[in-house]
This record gives structure tokens, C-alpha cells and sequence, in this order.
């Protein structure tokens, strides 16, 4: 016992001597990057090596889960940190980056480099880099593209047994589904159908409350069937946009997917969860972010051949949700010079071949253009298609307040059954319109 | 000890040769100065690390400051106070809490009393399966809540295999953590499996503090189990029971881990209890001073309920 | 000491009560332990089979959960996989059976080593300071002493989520975000109040004769403190300091907000270890065994003390 209180004092003694003496500056020739924790990431730490053995810079990274990157990361510069010196912030934060001044500024820069923003795809640009929105002014390197789309599983779809009873219910063949009358179909087709001895169900979809899940999935369906943010006319001006009798149409819609064609526990499903119920066998198609593609293509259990995809099926319009991120040189770091110098080799157009080699989605004209692309992965055609027709939501600085409200509503009526698709959306005008008025641009 | 007595003597001496203050001044650091040094410090931290930012909490409650943003700091006045106090999304979230509260209290209470009285029969043993019992609670509650989320998953999860095997209900028939009506009780058979081992901890040493003799007197006097239960060890296990009570109470309360993880407060905001719409509002919308309010007004709901249950506690002990 | 032989006795159970009480005791620790066995199970299980429909209870063990929680991995090409030198070590080859390679260690020795400055320092200064002032409350006559005392247990109602604001702000301005040192001043000013109340009630148990024995023996007040009043304390030291450390150690809320890349615990970290995608179930439930390991060791050590903690106050006399 009294050896144990000794352990323990001098254990607290070490700790206090730790604590004390002054954290380790970063080590010269190092530099930190922070992103999300995901395939690409560890791709990135891969490709990395080579701009260390050209520059002799060090790289460490700093991933955070999805579910708490925006918390940490935001926290962290909104507390002007120096644990990050290059981000690969969210698309949504550019506005509040940006304007609260803790990204740099990369004109100047791109200038000097002779690295020209026509190099990437516009969607890109506009979507990762531009604040405000399409206006010359550019805050980060488009550095992964990216998306939703859908997986399938390509081998159910290939048993006869089941084309037949497909074809015999519907009176079409069962293929990828290119409406989203077509993708109900096939929810309610595999919904608690029995295949090889266990019950299966129809589709995974978003809907996690915590962070932006729900939002990031309903948005693909509000935006077929007509939902707008805003009067393009007349900015901020939400009435009959957000509510408009489509957008109404199209939640309920979100809905009836939830409650038809959902496994039983996908109530704050993200991108994690679908990937499990994906790779577990529950379901018959997934949505996820192109990102995970790579990594579920080589998977033992559903992979290769067994493993199809398919871009955001259409309704009245065709569009799907942008993800995707931009590089970002951190205003507080100590290491701007050296940041820099990474994103002058991150832009090279080698170095973008070898990054979707690897797994990571460039945003490089030189990559996507390229003929070969189309064919050099199972996704690289729909992923192409889809960079083409993407939309993304509120990049406002306050955009963390106008999600947190989205999230609310949505996941209020959509899994919580309360009230109607019609007062959601028109609550979710009021929080929206509070938010506006608080930031002066109402 | 021959050196104390030596020193004894030098003292004496020396107090015979000074003045009064001086002597006792000079027989070591005199009680007030070291009652002064032992208490000091903790009332300083606690001062820099609890009272002041609670000050400045109600200070910036009373602004429109935002953490994210440098906007001049505008006093509001007590909008954020009314505006809180009238809002319907906030008294249903004060609802989510009291239900968690209050079922987690009950349910904990019954169980860890129950097992505490069987574990008081002293069977062989019963020190090992004790500290089996313990150990849900020396978890991190956001670890659990991580974990029990994974388990409460309907197909690839645990709990619902188990509850099928025991009752023969099909596992797919129903979820726990998407149910708007099944998603409470999710929380709180999740708190209970990890707190009940501390309320019965404390519920043990209230029956073992209950002396023998009283139960030979009364078993002198023939009196009935029954009879001996709710006369003796009930009453004087109470101060316990109670104790136990207000712990877990203000614990709970203030509980954001465990729901958080767990459920993220969904579905929609069926368990969003106070202290996760607190943190939605400081750290998600960055809406500082408002969430201040909030903070005030539940640090004074559980300040004040706390005050009359310990004055309650105090006259059941003086009993 | 009997009167009636009686078949309830309170004092001497019968045999078949105590068979009764073992009986539902055991039957309740077995159903409580089940998610647990069945985390540490997972620990041992392959990313397909944690997440495998419907749950497996009999799998082929394997320690990629492990080898996962402690490395950070890159998926390769099989071309590129050929250019490497062979794998050696056992989990070299684990993780190359997965098609990939290992890219270095992950961050968990650090949160790990971080969790352990953090909750010791904190647990050692709240017993020390909590001592020192329960001690004064008790043999002192300290002015306003009942207030103070209600004073210290009330900054233990406040939720922390409503400190965290000013205090992330406090901590910004001072420079002591995301530090170890901040994070202890934090855990050490939670716990002081419950250790105070605790080690009062212990301090008051000890009669202050012995005290004043050895001070009218020439001892110091100072002196009398340390060698009579804190060997008897010692069993109260005891189980304050497990009640300080299982909050400190297991602590998330503060730690979330608090800290970052170079003072992050472990509670922040088990509950987003990611593997391809989705959770590293396996990893996460490998670092939740890990993670509770220390802690059940420092309790079963101190398991005799533990009970004697909350009895203070009210020993059978």
C-alpha cells in the first residue's frame, strides 16, 4: 500500500514536471496537417513522402472522425491555435474562415507560383476555394473532390431469381436506378427480403443528428425535387423557396424512403453506419461520399465484383450534394513559408496523377480531363458525371448555425415524427431568418 | 523521545524569557497561520476555476457576445433570459432531463438498495462478486455510451439478440435508439447499468453502519423480519439512501457524455437533454451569451433544488 | 445472545437466505457483465466479423483489433505491395494480409500517457489540498466555516458544460488551452470539493487527544499533523483518492473542449478510433480493455478502503 502511494506520488511529481516544462516547440522543418480521419487521409500520409524527400520538410498529421471534426477543428481556430499550420477545412467553412481570418489569403500566392484556379474544376473552385461565392478571391487549393453517390450491390442484382421477381413486380429490369421513383422501388423490392438465409433490407441512407449527416442526405432529394436556398434574385430571401410545394413534396418523400426501405437502428446513420451496413450485408444500396469508394471496392466482403455504383438518382432536376474539401494555409501558423511550399508541390500536376492514384479524388483538370480517367476505376465515370451537377449547402459564415437548425428540423420530422414536411420547412425559414437578421444580412 | 523533550525544555525556557504572543509564536507556526495556509490555496482555485468563470458567465449573459466572432459586445439586457424561459424547445428539453433524472434515480435507487441488502447477508464470496458489480462504473461515461451504441444496434448489436433470446420477440421487430417512444429508456437502462454498483456502494456502508445490537434487541423482542426492516435498517439507512440520491440527482442532471455518444440527443430532440442543447448552443452556433443565460439558469435549478434536499438530508440524519 | 432461534435474523443469516441473496447477487453481476464480455470479446475479433449480421459469438480470434489501436495504416496497390522488403513481424504481416502497410504508430501511447499525467497529477493535488483543508475545517475554529464548506460542495453543481464556456475562454487568454498543466488546475479544482467533504468526515473520526498528546509532548501543530493525524487518515486518503482519480481519469466533457492535439486524454479519443471508414470496432473495443485495465487494478488494490470511504461518518460504534 504505501508502495502504491509512493508509485502514485511520484508518478504525479513526474506528471507535474511534465506538465510544466513548456510543450515541445514543433521541430524545425516540420509541419502539421490537419484533416478528417477517413481513406483519403491515410492516402495523403502516403503521397506525403515524396514532398519529404524533395523538400526534407517533415510532415505530421492530426485526423479527426467526421462526427467531431467540425468541433475540433473549428474550436481550434476559433481559439487561434497553433497545432495546425495547413487544414483541409470543410467546404462550408470558407465563409466563416475567411471572414474571421483564419485562413490566408492565397491570391498573392497562386500569382507568384503561376498556379491558375482554371486548373481545377469549376465546381471545384467555386465550392472548396471561392468567398465570397464566384468572386476572384481564393482561400484554399481545391484538394478532394468529392460527392454523394451510391453503391449497389451488384452480385443481388445479378441473380436471376431475383431480376425475375423484380421484372415480375414492376414489369422492368432491375438495374441502377436513375429516378428516385425507380430508387423507392428497389428499397421496397429487397425490404426484408430473404436472401442466402438472412433478412436484408433496402437502402441506407443519411440521417444522423450530431453533426451535418441528415442535412447532407436530404439535401440530394430536396434539390431533385425542386428545393432552392434562396430567391436568385433576391439573396436571403427564403419564402417559397425553401417551402416551395417541390421542396414539400421532396421531404416527405426523404421520409417515406426512411420508413420503407430502411433497416430497423438507422436512425443517426453517417457515413460509419452506412459503411457497416453496407459492408455487414443489411442492405441493397448505400449512399456515402465517392471518398469511400476505393476503400469498399477492396473489400473482401462486398468488393470487386460484388460492388456497383450508381450517381444521385434524378426527380424534376438533377443535382447531387457536394462534399469535398480545400487546402488551407492556417493565418496563425509559424510555418506559412513552409506551408506554402506544400501546396505549391500539392498542386503539381503529377503529384495530383499520383494522389487519385493512390485514392485520393484531385480536382485537377489534368487528372479528370484526362481520357484515361474515365476508365481508371469502377467510380471514375460517375464520379465525373456527378462533379458536373453538384450543389452544396450554405457556405455563410454562420453556416454552422444555419445546419445545426436544418439538422433539427429535419431529423424532428423526418425520424422523430413530428408535425408535417410543410411546418418543418417552414420553421426552419424562421431559424434561418433569425440567423440572417443576427448577422446583419437581413 | 529524548528530542522533544529537549526542545520542550528550550521552549519553556524561552518562553519564560519572552512575552506572551512572542512564546507562542516561537513553539511553531501558531494555528491560525496554518489554518490560514491549509485552507487558502483550495479556496483560491476554486475561486479562479469555478467562481469566476461563473461570474463571468452571468456577466456574458447579459451581451450578444459570440465566441467565433470579434463583433462589439453589445449588452442585451435579460432578452436571453426571456427568450430562454419562453422558448418550447427548452422546456422540452428540461422535460427530457427530469425524466432521465428522475427514472435513473428511482430505478438505481431500488436496484442498488436490493443488492445491497443481499450482499449485507454475507455469503461466501461476496467480497469478489462485489467488485464484479463495480466495475460498469469505473468506465468513462462517453466510452460506454460509445459502446452501448454499437449494442443497441437491431442487427449487428447485441441487445436485441439478447432480449429475443429471453422473450422470444423478434430481434428486427424493434429498435431501441430510433424509437421516439423506446429512446429515453435506452438512456436510462444504459445509466442505471453503470451507475446502480455506486448506489449501492453507498447503500452497503448505510446497512453495515446499522450496529448489531439493535437487531439482537429486536430479535430479543421477537419482533418480525418484516416488522425489523421498516423500523430499523429502512430509517437507518435513509441518511445513505438519500445521499445517494443527491449525488446521482446533481450527477445526472448535469449528464452530457453518456446521451451524447449515444444518441446525440435524437431522435430529433427526444433525448436532448439540458446539458447537450447547452453545448449545441456555445459550441455549435457559437451563440455565447446566450447559452451563458441557459448555463444560469441551470446551475441556479440545481443550486436551489440541491440546497432544500440537503437541508432535508440533514434533518432526516439529526433523527 | 439469542433469545428465540429464529429462522430471519438480520445478524446471523440463515443459510438459506444467504443461498437466496448469493443466488440474485451473482445472477445481476453476470447479466451486468455481459456488455462488457462481449466488448473485450470484440477486442479479439477482425473488423468483418465485429460488424458481422447477425453477431458472431463463436469467430477465429485475432489480434488486428490491437495492432490497429496502436498503428496508423495505409491502404497500397498490389503492385506497390510487391516492392516491399518482406514482413517480419507478426503484425507486419497482419496488417499486409489486409493489403496494407503500416505507416507509423498512432497517437493512443500518447492520449494514453497524457490520461495518466493528467488524472494522477489532478487526483494527487486534489487529496493533498483536500487535506490540508479538510484538516483545518476540522480541528480549526474557521470563521463562516459552515458557508465555506457549502461553498466548496456547491462548485461541484455546476455542469460543466456551463463552466466550459468561460473557462475555454480563461484558457485561451492565459495560454493554458489544450496544456496538461491547465488540465490538471481543472480536474484538481472538480475533485477538491468532494475530497474536502470526504476527508472532513475521516479527519473528524480521529479524536484530537492524540494530537494534543504529542503537541503537549513538544510536537509542533505542523508536526503533530504529519505524524499523528495522516497515518490514521490514511484509509480515508485512500478511497478519496479513488473516487478523484476513476472521475479524472474517465473525464470527457472538459477534455473534448479543452484540449487538442497535445493534452488529449483518453475518454476524447477511444470513441473515434476510424478504421476504413466506419468505426475500428475491434480497436475501439481493444482501447476501452486497455483503458479500463489501470483503473480496475488501482480499485481492487484499494477495494478494502474503498468501503471504508463512504463510510465515514458513521462507523458502528
Amino acid at each position: 500500500m504505501r508502495q502504491l502511494l509512493n508509485l502514485a506520488a511520484a508518478l504525479s511529481v513526474a506528471g507535474f514536471v511534465g506538465a510544466a516544462s513548456v510543450n515541445d516547440a514543433k521541430a524545425a522543418g516540420q509541419l502539421t496537417l490537419c484533416w478528417a480521419a477517413w481513406d483519403p487521409a491515410n492516402a495523403l500520409v502516403e503521397l506525403s513522402k515524396d514532398f519529404t524527400k524533395e523538400s526534407g520538410i517533415e510532415m505530421k498529421f492530426e485526423f479527426v472522425p467526421w462526427t467531431s471534426y467540425a468541433d475540433r477543428f473549428l474550436n481550434e481556430l476559433n481559439s487561434k491555435g497553433k497545432l495546425c499550420d495547413l487544414i483541409i477545412g470543410d467546404s462550408q467553412w470558407i465563409g466563416g474562415a475567411a471572414e474571421n481570418g483564419h485562413y490566408v489569403k492565397l491570391n498573392d500566392f497562386f500569382a507568384k507560383e503561376g498556379i491558375s484556379m482554371d486548373d481545377f474544376m469549376p465546381a471545384t473552385v467555386v465550392g472548396y476555394s471561392e468567398w465570397p461565392k464566384n468572386t476572384p478571391n481564393y482561400w484554399a487549393l481545391p484538394a478532394m473532390g468529392d460527392a454523394v453517390g451510391w453503391t449497389y450491390r451488384k452480385d443481388w442484382f445479378a441473380r436471376p431469381e431475383i431480376q425475375a421477381a423484380f421484372k415480375e413486380k414492376y414489369n422492368r429490369d432491375l438495374a441502377p436506378p436513375k429516378t428516385y421513383d425507380e430508387l423507392k422501388q428497389i428499397g421496397e423490392f429487397f425490404q426484408g427480403r430473404d436472401i442466402d438465409g438472412k433478412k436484408v433490407y433496402g437502402a441506407s441512407i443519411y440521417t444522423e443528428r450530431g453533426s451535418e449527416g441528415i442535412t447532407m442526405g436530404v439535401t440530394n432529394v430536396l434539390y431533385n425535387y425542386g428545393f432552392k436556398y434562396q430567391n436568385p434574385d433576391k439573396p436571403y430571401d427564403m419564402e417559397g423557396f425553401v417551402n416551395s410545394a417541390d421542396a414539400v413534396k421532396g421531404l416527405e418523400f426523404y421520409k417515406d424512403l426512411y420508413k420503407c426501405c430502411t433497416p430497423p437502428g438507422a436512425s443517426d446513420s453517417y457515413m460509419g453506419e452506412g459503411l457497416d451496413a453496407f459492408k455487414s450485408g443489411q442492405v441493397a444500396i448505400q449512399m456515402n461520399f465517392f471518398a469511400f469508394w476505393p476503400g469498399l471496392y477492396k473489400d473482401p466482403n462486398v468488393g470487386g465484383d460484388k460492388i456497383g455504383f450508381f450517381v444521385n438518382p434524378s426527380a424534376k432536376e438533377h443535382y447531387t450534394q457536394l462534399g469535398g474539401q480545400g487546402m488551407s494555409v492556417v493565418s496563425y501558423s509559424d510555418k506559412q513559408e513552409d506551408a506554402l511550399k506544400y501546396i505549391k508541390w500539392f498542386a503539381k500536376a503529377d503529384v495530383q496523377k499520383k494522389w487519385w492514384a493512390l485514392g485520393g479524388y484531385s480536382a485537377a483538370k489534368s487528372v479528370l480531363n484526362d481520357p484515361s480517367f474515365a476508365t481508371s476505376a469502377p467510380f471514375a465515370k460517375e464520379f465525373l458525371v456527378s462533379m458536373d451537377m453538384v450543389q452544396d449547402f450554405w457556405a455563410e459564415p454562420a453556416y454552422a448555425e444555419l445546419l445545426q437548425a436544418m439538422q433539427k428540423r429535419v431529423h424532428d420530422y423526418v425520424v422523430a415524427d413530428k408535425g408535417t414536411a410543410k411546418e418543418a420547412l417552414d420553421s426552419l425559414i424562421k431559424d434561418w431568418t433569425a440567423t440572417f437578421k443576427d448577422e446583419g444580412k437581413l | 523521545m529524548k528530542k522533544s523533550s529537549h526542545m520542550a525544555v528550550v521552549g519553556d525556557r524561552l518562553a519564560e524569557a519572552t512575552p506572551g504572543q512572542m512564546a507562542k509564536r516561537l513553539r511553531g507556526l501558531s494555528d491560525r497561520t496554518i489554518a490560514w495556509f491549509f485552507i487558502a490555496p483550495t479556496i483560491l482555485l476554486l475561486l479562479a476555476v469555478n467562481v469566476f468563470p461563473l461570474l463571468w458567465t452571468v456577466y456574458l449573459s447579459f451581451t450578444n457576445y459570440k465566441a467565433n466572432r470579434s463583433i462589439p459586445v453589445l449588452g442585451v439586457g435579460t432578452s436571453h433570459y426571456s427568450s430562454i424561459l419562453t422558448d418550447p424547445d427548452m422546456w422540452h428539453s428540461m422535460q427530457v432531463t427530469a425524466h432521465f433524472v428522475i427514472w435513473t434515480i428511482v430505478l438505481e435507487t431500488l436496484i442498488g438498495f436490493t443488492l445491497a441488502y443481499l450482499i449485507d447477508r454475507k455469503f461466501r464470496s461476496h467480497g469478489l462478486w462485489t467488485t464484479i458489480i463495480l466495475i460498469p462504473m469505473m468506465l468513462s461515461p462517453a466510452v460506454v455510451g460509445n459502446f452501448w451504441r454499437f449494442l443497441y444496434q437491431p442487427q449487428i448489436g447485441l441487445f436485441n439478440y439478447v432480449i429475443s433470446f429471453f422473450t422470444g420477440i423478434d430481434p428486427s421487430s424493434f429498435q431501441m435508439i430510433g424509437d421516439v417512444s423506446l429512446a429515453p429508456w435506452s438512456v436510462v437502462i444504459v445509466d442505471v447499468w453503470m451507475w446502480t454498483p455506486y448506489v449501492m456502494l453507498i447503500c452497503l456502508a448505510g446497512l453495515r453502519s446499522i450496529p448489531d445490537y439493535i437487531y439482537e434487541a429486536a430479535e430479543i423482542d421477537r419482533a418480525s423480519s418484516w416488522r425489523q426492516f421498516w423500523s430499523i435498517t429502512l430509517p437507518m439507512a435513509l441518511p445513505f439512501i438519500m445521499l445517494a440520491v443527491l449525488f446521482r440527482g446533481i450527477e445526472n442532471f448535469k449528464m452530457f457524455d453518456l446521451i451524447n455518444l449515444l444518441t446525440s440527443g435524437g431522435p430529433g430532440s427526444t433525448t436532448e437533454v439540458a446539458s447537450i442543447t447547452l453545448k449545441r448552443e456555445a459550441f455549435e452556433s457559437w451563440k455565447t451569451g446566450y447559452s451563458s443565460a441557459l448555463a444560469v439558469i441551470l446551475f441556479v435549478a440545481v443550486f436551489g433544488l440541491a440546497n432544500i434536499y440537503v437541508k432535508a438530508l440533514n434533518r432526516v440524519k439529526q433523527r | 445472545m439469542s433469545g428465540t432461534a429464529q429462522s430471519y435474523s438480520v445478524v446471523a443469516p440463515s443459510a438459506m437466505s444467504r443461498r437466496v441473496a448469493a443466488t440474485l447477487v451473482i445472477l445481476y453481476a453476470l447479466i451486468t457483465m455481459i456488455p462488457l464480455v462481449w466488448i473485450v470479446l470484440t477486442s479479439f475479433k477482425t473488423p468483418p466479423d465485429s460488424i458481422s449480421y447477425p453477431p458472431k459469438v463463436v469467430f477465429s480470434p485475432s489480434l488486428e483489433g490491437y495492432v490497429n489501436l496502436f498503428t496508423t495504416r495505409t491502404r497500397q496497390t498490389p503492385e506497390f505491395m510487391a516492392t516491399l522488403p518482406l514482413a517480419t513481424s507478426w503484425y507486419d504481416k497482419l496488417v499486409r494480409s489486409r493489403n496494407m502497410v503500416i505507416a507509423g504508430p498512432s497517437n493512443v501511447i500518447q492520449r494514453f500517457t497524457n490520461s495518466i499525467i493528467i488524472a494522477f497529477g489532478s487526483t494527487f493535488l486534489a487529496v493533498f489540498l483536500g487535506t490540508l483543508t479538510a484538516y483545518a475545517f476540522s480541528r480549526f475554529k474557521v470563521p463562516l466555516a459552515d458557508d465555506l464548506l457549502f461553498f466548496i460542495l456547491s462548485t461541484r453543481m455546476m455542469p460543466p458544460i456551463a463552466v466550459a464556456i468561460p473557462i475555454y475562454l480563461m484558457y485561451r487568454t492565459v495560454g493554458l488551452s489544450d496544456t496538461h498543466l491547465g488540465m490538471i488546475l481543472l480536474y484538481t479544482a472538480v475533485n477538491v470539493s468532494l475530497a474536502v467533504w470526504l476527508l472532513k468526515g475521516f479527519i473528524d473520526e480521529i479524536p484530537r487527544e492524540y494530537e494534543e498528546a504529542a503537541m503537549i509532548d513538544g510536537y509542533t501543530r505542523l508536526q503533530a499533523f504529519v505524524k499523528v493525524v495522516l497515518p490514521q487518515a490514511a484509509t480515508g486518503i485512500a478511497a478519496t483518492a479513488i473516487f478523484c482519480l476513476i472521475f479524472a481519469w474517465n473525464e470527457y466533457a472538459f477534455a473534448v473542449l479543452l484540449t487538442s492535439g497535445e493534452a488529449q486524454t483518453m475518454p476524447p479519443f477511444i470513441p473515434f478510433i476510424i478504421g476504413e471508414g466506419g468505426q475500428d470496432w475491434p480497436a475501439v473495443a481493444a482501447a476501452t480493455t486497455l483503458f479500463l485495465v489501470p483503473i480496475l487494478v488501482f480499485t481492487v488494490m484499494l477495494r478494502k478502503h474503498l468501503l471504508r470511504g463512504i463510510t465515514f461518518g458513521a462507523v458502528r460504534k
